[in-house]
């Protein structure tokens, strides 16, 4: 296992989990790319390395073990499907609204507004003319 | 009889191949949906009465474990998959039939069954699992499939909460990957039969960091507080039975996970007072949020995050009475949080909101609405003779035989939990059902097809045979906890 490949690991994660803090999803998405390659090369990090995994070609004691690289083949599939769909959200957000800042829950502010003034979501039901 | 064990997954595939092919024909669409996933129904049961005889393991592709992939059908598994598989058919005729009444019959999204069967086949897969990479798999599949019905339609109020929640289910994929890739690099070996042994050879830090990550990932997919916030926010915007099918099926997939890598890998409790502790604040935390609501969606939402909190405290116990009541609990609060979504859906159409403060009189104009809520509220909250009652006791019952102060003060917040979800219950009642009607109706109510109604009430009479079955299903219960304790039996299966 290779220190370059871990710190590159650690760097890649870092700065994915400061872009998916961001409030802009295009920010965001970013931030899930570089998380999701952080994790694909933990994973190959985590494989012995060696002579290409082809049998005639190299002494099977040697090889490098395919298993993880074929995990990897497949989180790439999934994290290239997952950005795709993301940019679709990010886009669809920006036709609808003119941006894509990801915007407070409206019912939460309403429930928080209640609290601050001391009023339960009953007193208000209750008390709304009938 | 082992050829049966891929069906659940092979099967949902296929009829989303075929329903996507069919896309300009709904009728077929609809034909397709339902016969694949009442045979999916069969299967399951078949599978849970063959696996009473010991788990049935299949090697995918037929390289034998530990080399290929495995799927393993045992108590555990197959209990799930026929209450999940009874769940989603029951699901997908509501839908049916919601389509049929708003007269869409003819021009809905092409893409909903497609989805939905997709979403079927991930859930299916992780069930049966034998292998933690394709339990990651399988978490993926049903994830994708959940985008893309959470943002159904695509309206502002759904992207919004959409991205909400993909987001969300990234990171926590993210963290289970990076999980995955340290089990690999500590162990060499992703089955899990073969982990069991090979975790237990590893110093204790070691198998605390993986435990850490496996948990963490899990916790936010079951959301566990402090990993619970982005639901509440997310759900309550979809359609009635995606949301419905979400809260009852996805974070009890979530669950389902923890249950199997606690027991099989993770034995021996070494964060059994976290686990604890994270179910009593998830209990606490997720019904007080629930009694400061005035949607019934959202509302709903949070009693779902706080009855995560039970299955939680069954696992954390890790006692055989402990485990066999989660696993109980898990099975009929599948069905109830589902058959509850459901009516908040009629609820909606009838009263034209589902915000307290514009519904009331329910009990009077829709008598039989008020039955349907009625029934799986008292039994959510636990009023006995209700399976809630039962599950809750039995969790009770094994706190108490744990004896230590903490499971005494589960054990309490248990109980308050338990009042507490009565009175936020009691709430909706009392607002949406018992008062007088307001005298300007809102908009004129949208109709509710007989399909709907009658899917709803197979889901409510459901929830009852809970019940009435519950003798026969704790002592089945009670068989899994064992094994899964045991470890051996499902070892002995993967690795003859």
């Amino acid at each position: 296992m290779s220190v370059s490949l871990l710190v590159a690991v650690g760097v890649l994660f870092a700065a994915g989990t400061v872009l998916l803090l961001e409030r802009t999803l295009t920010r965001v998405l970013l931030g899930v790319m570089l998380l999701g390659n952080g994790a694909n090369l933990l994973v190959l990090a985590a494989s012995r390395a060696g002579a290409p995994p082809i049998v005639g070609v190299a002494d099977p004691e040697r090889m490098t073990d395919p298993l993880p690289q074929a995990m990897i083949l497949t989180a790439i599939v999934i994290t290239l499907g997952m950005t795709a769909f993301l940019l679709a959200l990010a886009y669809r957000s920006w036709l609808l609204t003119g941006h894509d800042e990801v915007q407070d829950d409206a019912e939460d502010r309403r429930v928080r507004e209640l609290a601050d003034r001391d009023e339960g979501s009953d007193a208000e039901a209750l008390e709304a003319p009938r | 009889m082992t050829w049966l064990v891929p069906l659940p997954v092979v099967m949902p595939l296929l009829g989303a191949a075929a329903t996507l092919l069919m896309f300009r024909r709904p009728r077929v669409q609809r034909a397709i949906s339902v016969s694949v996933l009442t045979a999916t129904l069969v299967v399951s049961a078949a599978l849970l009465v063959l696996a009473a005889g010991g788990p049935l393991v299949v090697a995918v592709g037929g390289w034998p474990a530990p080399l290929g992939i495995v799927l393993v059908a045992d108590q555990l598994a197959t209990l799930m998959l026929v209450v999940s598989s009874a769940v989603t058919l029951c699901v997908l005729l509501y839908s049916i039939g919601q389509g049929g009444a708003d007269g869409d019959e003819e021009h809905p999204l092409s893409v909903y069954h497609p989805t939905y069967l997709i979403l079927t086949a991930g859930v299916t897969n992780a069930f049966l699992s034998g292998d933690l990479f394709n339990l990651y798999v399988g978490f993926e599949i049903l994830l994708a499939a959940s985008y893309v019905l959470i943002t159904l339609g695509g309206t502002e109020t759904r992207i919004r909460a959409g991205t909400t929640y993909v987001v969300v289910s990234l990171l926590s994929s993210v963290i289970f990957l990076a999980g995955i890739g340290l089990i690999y690099a500590a162990t060499g070996t992703l089955n899990m039969a073969q982990l069991v042994e090979r975790l237990d050879a590893l110093p204790d830090g070691v198998r605390l960091v993986l435990q850490g990550m496996l948990l963490l990932a899990f916790g936010i997919k079951a959301a566990i507080f402090p990993l619970s916030a982005w639901l509440p926010d997310s759900y309550p915007t979809a359609p009635a039975p995606v949301t419905a099918v979400f809260a009852g099926l996805l974070t009890k997939v979530g669950v389902y996970a923890i249950i199997r890598t606690e027991t099989l890998l993770f034995p021996g409790g070494r964060v059994a007072d976290l686990l604890m502790v994270a179910a009593l604040s998830t209990m606490v935390v997720g019904i007080l949020g629930a009694v400061a609501q005035s949607d019934i969606k959202r509302l709903l939402s949070f009693t779902l995050v706080s009855h995560i909190g039970y299955l939680l405290f069954g696992v954390g116990l890790a006692s055989r009475a402990g485990l066999s009541a989660a696993v109980f609990y898990t099975l009929h609060h599948i069905v109830v949080q589902t058959t509850l979504l459901l009516v908040a859906g009629l609820v909606e159409r009838r009263g034209g909101s589902t915000a307290l403060d514009r519904l009331g009189g329910l009990a009077r104009t829709a008598p039989v609405l008020a039955v349907l809520f009625l029934l799986p509220a008292l039994n959510l909250a636990g009023i006995p003779p209700f399976s809630g009652f039962l599950g809750k006791l039995g969790l009770i019952q094994a706190g108490a035989g744990e004896g230590s102060a903490l499971a005494w003060l589960l054990v309490a917040g248990s109980a308050v939990t338990s009042l507490l979800t009565l009175y936020a219950l009691a709430r909706v009642w009392n607002l949406a059902f018992w008062r007088t009607p307001a005298t300007d109706p809102a908009a004129a109510p949208l109709r509710s097809s007989r399909l709907m109604v009658t899917s709803t009430a197979v889901l409510v009479v459901a929830g009852m045979l809970f019940t009435v079955a519950a003798g026969p299903l704790y002592a089945l219960t009670d068989t899994v906890a064992a094994d899964l304790l045991a470890r051996s039996p499902y070892v002995r299966a993967v690795l003859p």
